[in-house]
């Protein structure tokens, strides 16, 4: 909680998603979401399986077309336009449940791919870019491995190295410690830490609860592609507000 | 460590030999080795006896004797006066001619149709999947006489293409018309194409039995110097942008540079293109090609193709979908991560099958004998053998540069394809 408080959130908009409805097909997975992220913020997205959690960060670098609403990522607004997704996409970084790094690369070159093609960064800047980030997530003697010889932790913080190293305002991550051992669990969320106490802008889907209490500033309660509740963590936590939060929460800290 | 080295060695008994791991291995080796040798001393033993016993030795000097028969596709010159041996490198280059470009046509269309299966149309997609199934499980025989029967049964003969003087005045058009912009004629005789004239040509010289076209020879070199050139340029783009960030856009000196110098040659040996005619009732100029010839490649594509195209699809399925999200998160180009990390994974799964593709491909050609083509099979494997009686020498032979032919295809293919995998996993 102490900590939490030390991080500072500004008062200049990052994220703001007004009205937006997705549907696939006839199924509509996202409804009426109204969302306005600062930057600066932690925000934590839980709710059940299937409630819609990765549709809704996934809109916002557009893996995921919506249609209906607005959504503007810095300044940007997220339409078919080819040149405004570039801008976000380069903008706001991603770590996927599965770590999705490209096997055939080594590590080294996994981390200097998006900067030197999209960023257009001298091969030896971006090489020692990545070699900073390798080493802030504590693995820099990896670099020359492949993502196959590397333990799941170490390849989760790998991939957070690689979006780190093109420089994001904003990161998002989609259960990242889901597909993990519990020992590792532990590596990655201090990662995560220290990129929150350092000022990023996060939105994470994750269901560790004690992360979200120590590094959130916001809950975000989601079950059936709606925004069902948002709070602080602690009121969050403490005093739930509608019944299917007390059911979920009594859910997953049951047990 | 130390142990392992400090323990005394065992002293060697013989049960060892069956009991031991170290030694096992070698002598199941050496009885299979011994067993496999006896059976072919004793078959070869055997034939020897037997062609003894009919007065018949074993014996290739037949290669050198006239061969006495005509081949209809010969691209280095042959008359029935020439040799049996003459005969077989006629076949053989008719062997690779269909094969070479079997494998390069379906190749494309394997891979066009693999991709398309993937579709979002469900009608796109239904159609490919009732292609594939239709040609791969059907025997390849029947494709290749299905389509012979085609091109000789339903086209249409020379003298529809005629064009009378009261037609004109009519205003009618003739029965049959060619294709391409008037410039290939199918009939029931063969496929007229047009055929490559050189005004400035650079001649051929003759070393003994092989006669060098410097032509085609010199259009190779250009086409080889032009792709090396490229290469460094490339090359030399890659290690600007490794210092600068910048890569250098290339692709418009890449067109010129493997472009411009063949045209230039082209141009200067004075290329032109003689379009067959309709003279009386029979098309001259230009080249015939044979029906046999298209009916083998036509059918050994669609075939193969089918088969590639299920290779390319299962190449493409077994990438994940999140290595593509993980591309487009980063802020890569569809086109970018398709060229960086889509296809460099699909070729490593791809590649292995591809190569026993090509194989079967080369192999089946020699189904051409169904519908007359003369290749390897039908010349040295066919009339040869029927003639000279060598059946024993033909088929050794024909069996051995088969054999060559897969070993070098399978061994260029490897080659790539080592460098295609993973260093590491
Ligand atoms: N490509 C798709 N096509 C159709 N329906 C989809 C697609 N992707 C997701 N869905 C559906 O949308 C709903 C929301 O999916 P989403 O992946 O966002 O859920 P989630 O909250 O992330 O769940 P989980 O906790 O299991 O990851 C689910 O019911 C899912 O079945
Ligand atoms: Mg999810």
């Amino acid at each position: 909680m102490a900590e939490a408080a030390k991080m500072q959130v500004s008062d200049e908009v990052a994220i703001q998603i007004t009205g937006m409805n997705k549907w696939y097909g006839q199924f509509h997975v996202l409804r009426d979401i109204n969302m306005t992220v600062m930057r600066g913020e932690r925000i934590v997205i839980c709710g059940p399986s299937g409630s819609g959690k990765s549709t809704l960060i996934r809109c916002i670098n557009r893996l995921e077309e919506h249609q209906q609403g607005q959504i503007i990522v810095d300044g940007t607004e997220l339409t078919n336009d080819l040149k405004n997704i570039d801008k976000v996409r380069s903008e706001v970084g991603m770590v996927f449940q599965h770590f999705n790094l490209f096997p055939h690369l080594t590590i080294l070159e996994n981390l200097t791919l998006a900067p030197i093609w999209v960023r257009k960064v001298p091969k030896k800047e971006a090489e020692e870019t990545a070699m900073y980030f390798l080493s802030k997530v504590k693995i820099p003697e990896q670099a020359h491995k492949y993502p196959g010889q590397l333990s799941g932790g170490q390849q989760q913080r790998v991939a957070i190295a690689r979006s780190l190293c093109m420089k994001p305002r904003i990161m998002l991550f989609d259960e990242p410690t889901s597909a993990l051992d519990p020992e590792m669990i532990k590596e990655v969320l201090d990662t995560m830490i220290q990129l929150a106490q350092e000022g990023m802008t996060m939105l994470c889907v994750t269901h560790e609860m004690g992360f979200a209490q120590a590094v959130a500033n916001r809950v975000i309660f989601m079950d059936q592609g709606q925004i069902v509740e948002q709070n602080a963590p602690k009121e969050f936590f403490s005093n739930p507000q509608s019944e299917r939060t007390k059911l979920f929460l009594s859910q997953i800290l049951g047990h | 460590m130390a142990m392992a080295t400090d323990v005394p060695k065992d002293s060697f008994r013989l049960s060892m030999l069956v009991y031991d791991t170290r030694y096992r291995s070698y002598t199941i080796q050496i009885v299979v080795l011994l067993l496999f040798a006896m059976a072919v001393a004793w078959l070869l033993n055997n034939t020897a006896q037997n062609l003894a016993a009919r007065g018949k030795e074993f014996n290739f000097a037949f290669l050198w004797q006239r061969a006495g028969y005509d081949i209809g596709q010969q691209l280095i010159p042959y008359t029935n006066d020439s040799t049996h041996f003459r005969a077989l490198l006629v076949g053989l280059i008719n062997t690779l001619v269909v094969a070479f470009w079997g494998c390069i046509f379906a190749t494309i269309l394997g891979v066009i149709v693999g991709v398309l299966r993937l579709s979002h149309n469900w009608l796109i997609s239904r159609m490919m999947t009732v292609y594939v199934e239709t040609f791969r499980n059907i025997p390849l025989l029947l494709w290749i006489l299905l389509s012979y029967v085609i091109l000789s049964e339903t086209t249409p003969q020379p003298r529809d293409f005629r064009v009378t003087d009261e037609m004109a005045a009519a205003g009618e058009a003739p029965a049959a018309s060619m294709i391409f912009f008037d410039t290939v004629a199918v009939t029931n005789r063969g496929t007229n194409v047009p055929a490559p004239l050189f005004e400035r040509g650079l001649g051929s010289v003759d070393l003994g039995f092989v006669t060098l076209n410097l032509t085609l020879l010199a259009a190779l070199a250009v086409v080889a110097g032009s792709f090396w050139v490229n290469h460094r340029l490339v090359a030399a783009a890659r290690a600007q942008q490794e210092a600068t960030g910048v890569r250098p856009a290339t692709w418009w000196k890449s067109i010129l540079i493997l472009f411009g110098p063949f045209i230039a040659l082209m141009a200067a040996l004075g290329f032109h293109l003689e379009v067959p005619e309709l003279k009386g009732f029979n098309f001259t100029g230009g080249i015939l090609v044979a029906h046999s010839f298209t009916a083998l490649l036509i059918a050994l594509t669609l075939y193969t193709a089918a088969f590639i195209a299920e290779i390319v699809r299962a190449g493409i399925q077994a990438i994940s979908r999140g290595q593509s999200e993980a591309a487009f998160a980063l802020g890569l180009r569809p086109n970018r991560t398709t060229r960086l990390i889509i296809l460099p994974q699909a070729l490593r799964v791809i590649i292995p099958p591809l190569i026993s593709q090509y194989l079967n491909l080369t192999k089946n050609t020699s189904l051409g004998i169904a519908v007359s083509y003369l290749d390897l099979r039908g010349t040295l494997g066919g009339i040869s053998l029927n003639q000279t009686g060598r059946e024993l020498e033909c088929m050794l032979l024909m069996m051995l540069i088969y054999l060559t032919i897969s070993l070098i295809i399978s061994a260029a293919m490897n080659l790539y394809n080592r460098s295609v995998q993973l260093k590491a996993r």
